[in-house]
Parts: C-alpha cells; sequence; structure tokens
C-alpha cells in the first residue's frame, strides 16, 4: 500500500524548521519520520504523519507551502547488505528511485526504509509481484 | 586664470565649437533646431506628430519655440522596433546600439558614418578637457557591445590619437596586469568597478608607483563627491564625470574639464530643457528637473526632446577653463523607477515580464541591490508559487536555475536567485515597493 508524504517547503533561516513544527505540536500531529534535503537557501522537508489531511491542511493555512506525494515504505533486513537486496530488486523491476529516507524504528528486526519512486503504482505492483512485504501505513501510525 | 582653480591642466580640444560666444551658440542652436524639426519630418512618427501641431522649420522663431515640439519618451523607442525612428535606410548606417537586455522589448539606436564622425567628436572633447593627450595609452574596462560606453569611448581616444587597450568589462586579476605592464595612464570605467580595482590593487600590494595611472573617466551609474574623494585617495589619479545616453547619441553629451564645477553640455549639438516631470513646465535655472535633450544635426536617428528621466540641474555660469556652454550638475536621480546595477539599465518590469513567462502569473518579488566590495550584487527574492513546488530537490534547482537564466535574458544582469515562502515578502500599501537599495553611494 502506498503511503501519503507531506513535502514542505522551508527557506533555510533560522526559526523557520521550528515554526512548521510548533505548528503540528499545536494541533496534537505526531512525526513519525521525516528527512530534510537542503541547499543553502532553501531546503524541502517530507514527512509522515498519521493524519496527513489535518496536516496538509493546517499548514497550508499557516501558509505554508505543502506538497502531497505517495511513497512506499519497505522493509530492509538489518545487517550486511540488507539494503543492498532491496535495491537490487529494485534494480531488477527498472525501478528508478528518487530519492530515500530510513524510518527512526523498525519492524521487528528489519530496519524501515522510504521511498520516493518516479512512478508509485508501478512500484508497488512490481514489487507486490516479486513478493515483497509492503508496509502498510496502519502498521507505521499504530 | 589662476592655476589653483584647475585639478589638472587646462585643455581644450575644439576652442571654436566650445569657447564660442553664448549669443553665437544660440544663434547657431536656432539654425540647427530649424534644419532637425525639418529633417526629422522623414521619421513617420515626428512627421505625423509635427503635422499634428502644424509646426515646421520655418514656424520655430526663438529657441523658446521648442517648447511647441512634441517629446520622444522611451516607449516610442520600443514601439518603433527596430528601425521605426530611423530617418535613413538600413543600409545607410554604420553601426547599431540599443538596450541591454537580449529579450523582453529592447530599443536600437543607429549611426551613419557621420554620426559616427560626430559622436567621436564629442567624446574626445570630454576626455581631452579630463587630460587625454595623443602620447597616452588608455585601457577600456567598459563592456563592448550594445551599450554605447565601450564603443563610445573607444573612438573618442582614437579620434584624438591615443593608443586604446580595449580590454572590456570584467577579470580584475587581467586589468590590473595590463594597466601595469603596458604602463596605461587614463582608465575608462565605471566609478564603482574603479573602486574595486582599488582595492584589488592595494591586495596585490602593488604601490602607486608600478602604476602609470593619472587620469579616469567615470559614467554609466550616478556617482557622487564623495565617491570622487574615496577614489581619488585610493588611486593616483584624477577622475572627470561624463553624461551621454543612447538615446540622444552615447557618451559625450556632457563632461567635466580641469576645474570639475559641473559638466559642460556640447551645446552646438544638444539643446538641454529642464522640466518638473509633474506638470512639464520648465523649472527655474539651477534647479533640479528632468532633462530634456534635443540632439541637433544627428542623421540616423534624429531625437526631438527626448525626455531622459534622469534628474539634475542645469545652469549658465562662467567658467575658468574659458568653456561657455550650458553647464549640467550630476546626475541626482531618476523620475521612473529604473536601476543601474553595474552600469546596465534595469526596469523592475524587465524582472516582472520574465518571471510571469515562468509562473503563468507575477509572483511577488524583491530586487535587492547590495554593494560589497565596490561592486554591486543584485538579489532577486522570488515568492514560490505553491503549484511549481516539487518533493524533489533535482526539479526545485532546476526552476531555480531556470528563472535565473530567465531574468538574465530580459534584463542582462545576473541575480542572485533567493526562493522564499508565499506572502513572506512585505506586500506595498499605496506604490509598490518591488526594490530595496542598499547600495551605499558613499563607499564603506
Amino acid at each position: 500500500m502506498k503511503i501519503t508524504q507531506l513535502s514542505l517547503f522551508i527557506e533555510n533561516k533560522p526559526g523557520s524548521l521550528n515554526a512548521v513544527c510548533q505548528i503540528l505540536a499545536k494541533n496534537n500531529i505526531n512525526i513519525r519520520t521525516l528527512s530534510l534535503a537542503d541547499t543553502e537557501q532553501f531546503g524541502i522537508m517530507r514527512l509522515l504523519v498519521k493524519d496527513w489531511q489535518k496536516a496538509r491542511d493546517v499548514l497550508s493555512a499557516a501558509g505554508v507551502v505543502v506538497k502531497v506525494t505517495e511513497v512506499l515504505a519497505l522493509p530492509v533486513d538489518d545487517h550486511v547488505g540488507g539494503l543492498a537486496t532491496v535495491l537490487g530488486v529494485l534494480d531488477r523491476n527498472n525501478l528508478s528511485v528518487e530519492y530515500m529516507y530510513a524510518f527512526t524504528f523498525g519492524k521487528g528486526d528489519k530496519a524501515v526504509m522510504v521511498f520516493r519512486f518516479e512512478d508509485p503504482d508501478k512500484a508497488l505492483e512490481a514489487l507486490e509481484r516479486e513478493h515483497f512485504d509492503v508496509i502498510e501505513g496502519v502498521e507505521l501510525f499504530h | 586664470m589662476a592655476d589653483s582653480d584647475f585639478v589638472i591642466e587646462n585643455r581644450i580640444w575644439n576652442p571654436a565649437a566650445e569657447t564660442m560666444k553664448v549669443s553665437e551658440i544660440k544663434d547657431l542652436q536656432l539654425r540647427r533646431l530649424r534644419e532637425t524639426v525639418e529633417y526629422a519630418k522623414r521619421v513617420p512618427f515626428y512627421r505625423a506628430e509635427l503635422e499634428k501641431r502644424h509646426i515646421t522649420g520655418e514656424s520655430i522663431r526663438s529657441l523658446d519655440d521648442i517648447r511647441k515640439l512634441p517629446f520622444t519618451v522611451k516607449q516610442n523607442m520600443r514601439d518603433n522596433y527596430p528601425f521605426g525612428l530611423f530617418a535613413v535606410k538600413p543600409s545607410e548606417l554604420a553601426r547599431i546600439h540599443g538596450s541591454s537586455g537580449t529579450t523582453g522589448t529592447p530599443t536600437m539606436v543607429g549611426y551613419t558614418k557621420n554620426d559616427l564622425k560626430l559622436w567621436a567628436e564629442l567624446c574626445s572633447r570630454f576626455l581631452v578637457a579630463g587630460g587625454l593627450t595623443p602620447d597616452q595609452i588608455t585601457q577600456i574596462a567598459f563592456g563592448y557591445g550594445l551599450f554605447t560606453g565601450g564603443f563610445g569611448l573607444h573612438y573618442g581616444i582614437e579620434n584624438v590619437g591615443a593608443a586604446v587597450v580595449p580590454a572590456s568589462s570584467g577579470n580584475t586579476q587581467r586589468q590590473i596586469a595590463l594597466l601595469r605592464d603596458l604602463g596605461v595612464e587614463t582608465l575608462i570605467c565605471t566609478p564603482s568597478y574603479a573602486l574595486n580595482l582599488a582595492e584589488a590593487l592595494e591586495q596585490m600590494n602593488l604601490n602607486h608607483g608600478e602604476i602609470a595611472l593619472r587620469y579616469a573617466h567615470f559614467g554609466g551609474e550616478p556617482w557622487t563627491e564623495m565617491m570622487r574623494d574615496a577614489i581619488e585617495s585610493k588611486l593616483p589619479i584624477h577622475a572627470f564625470n561624463n553624461y551621454g545616453l543612447s538615446e540622444v547619441i552615447g557618451p559625450g553629451v556632457a563632461g567635466e574639464c580641469a576645474a570639475r564645477r559641473g559638466m559642460h553640455i556640447q551645446e552646438d549639438h544638444f539643446i538641454f530643457e529642464c522640466i518638473n516631470p509633474e506638470t512639464l513646465e520648465p523649472v527655474a535655472e539651477g534647479e533640479v528637473g528632468e532633462l530634456v535633450i534635443t540632439a541637433l544635426g544627428k542623421e540616423a536617428c534624429p531625437v526631438l526632446r527626448y525626455r531622459t528621466r534622469d534628474l539634475a540641474s542645469i545652469y549658465r555660469t562662467s567658467c575658468p577653463c574659458g568653456r561657455t556652454g550650458m553647464m549640467m550638475s550630476r546626475v541626482k536621480g531618476r523620475t521612473d523607477d529604473m536601476l543601474i546595477i553595474r552600469g546596465v539599465n534595469v526596469f523592475p518590469s524587465q524582472v516582472e515580464e520574465a518571471l510571469l513567462k515562468i509562473n503563468g502569473v507575477t509572483p511577488h518579488y524583491l530586487i535587492e541591490l547590495y554593494r560589497p566590495h565596490n561592486l554591486d550584487e543584485a538579489v532577486l527574492k522570488v515568492e514560490l508559487a505553491p503549484h511549481v513546488f516539487s518533493d524533489k530537490m533535482d526539479e526545485m534547482i532546476k526552476l531555480k536555475d531556470r528563472i535565473t537564466r530567465d531574468v538574465t535574458a530580459y534584463t542582462g544582469i545576473h541575480f542572485k536567485l533567493e526562493l522564499v515562502e508565499p506572502n513572506s515578502l512585505e506586500r506595498a500599501t499605496g506604490k509598490a515597493k518591488y526594490v530595496a537599495d542598499h547600495r551605499n553611494l558613499k563607499v564603506e
């Protein structure tokens, strides 16, 4: 199952990250995981939250630029070569990864990685065909 | 005259023209104005305007009658791009110059062989007034190109008989190497670039004994007496101011003499008016107003009463140098929102045009200007439109690059682009605030 991710435009200046987190805190929204890509002048904050509609609405209302995208969460064996194995499967299926980041917690003895594919539907289909254990949103936001 | 009147030896290139009696200048101006009015009828735009007002050369009875003539504004030149305001066929042209932007709405000006000769003559006058002699080597650090600064000065210097090093703009290390190795005595550039060169010389520990520089002619951007003091304290030169604009010919319209008490207007080829930009009525002599210039005796592009948008004062006074032409003050400002960045003229509307093309709507933006190390730095802040935001960094970098490239194409200026959050830029109440100019003309 695909998971909904929110991407936020953040200016690279003191306080701008905090401002976003304050909004989420005030609205009782917990960040499950996040990644930050940044340049000298601006950054893109991608985050996963349980109630993404609410998060999107409160952030947009506060004037934050928010984009909704779909990503996949995949379990990765937490030992040497674990990620390489997963990437091997992706390569074999010609799935190109735009970017990826790790979850702050694992699933059993596995780590969890978030993947942004160019075409999430095609990726999901291919991974299911490979009998890959694509993690459900509910499992992440229990 | 006391020698103390002059910072350098007083020299005059064309005494017959430059020291003509005021009454003779006025007679000459009236005769040439009549001819210019008749000649301007070759241009359909002027013919229509003059016929509407029933004006012929003969109906100009005194110099005050110039006020019967129509104004020319920059927009008329844009509307008639490229050759609509030219009085000669393209085949008769010898040179074409124009505004700096490579896209957008440019303006073009043309020169016949005679125009080029006249232009070189006019440049020679202020160059010689500011110390140029035939034995010197001069370095031009103005950009060569559509901009009139580089080529205008180039031919003026050659006309005097001096040698030109056409260094063009940029590459400070090479400029300094040329100055030093070739024994350059006269430097041509913008005043802010001269300060930049001075700073670089300091860093290279070159002492003034190692360079032969003695004179400099500055133009292309506004500057102040304080900047002159700063430049002359850092470089072993006497700096001279000159004035001109491509719409009437280029540099050579007015320039300082050895007494440096204002710029002498080349009255045998230009009639200056100074008006209140609101009422369009003349202001009192010596008061600041908008300069309006009529060019006399040009072939390719006759121009009647061009509204320069430059604010300055004009006055008649006797100068110890012996020149008799009317004088003008430094340019004190603009009546429109034109910016001069590194000597290039830029309008905020050019930035708007570029942004409109990318976003579909003009986003809010702010142009910030700084002058670190005496060189202009232009920052463009653009509010990010939510619909163009991407979660992929490469797409955001591409967007930024594209905006930067397009704005450069429209303005000729490289802006350091910053994408900012929507609604983060100040919203102006009343007159929109698109520019924050933090450049300090008074020098660090």
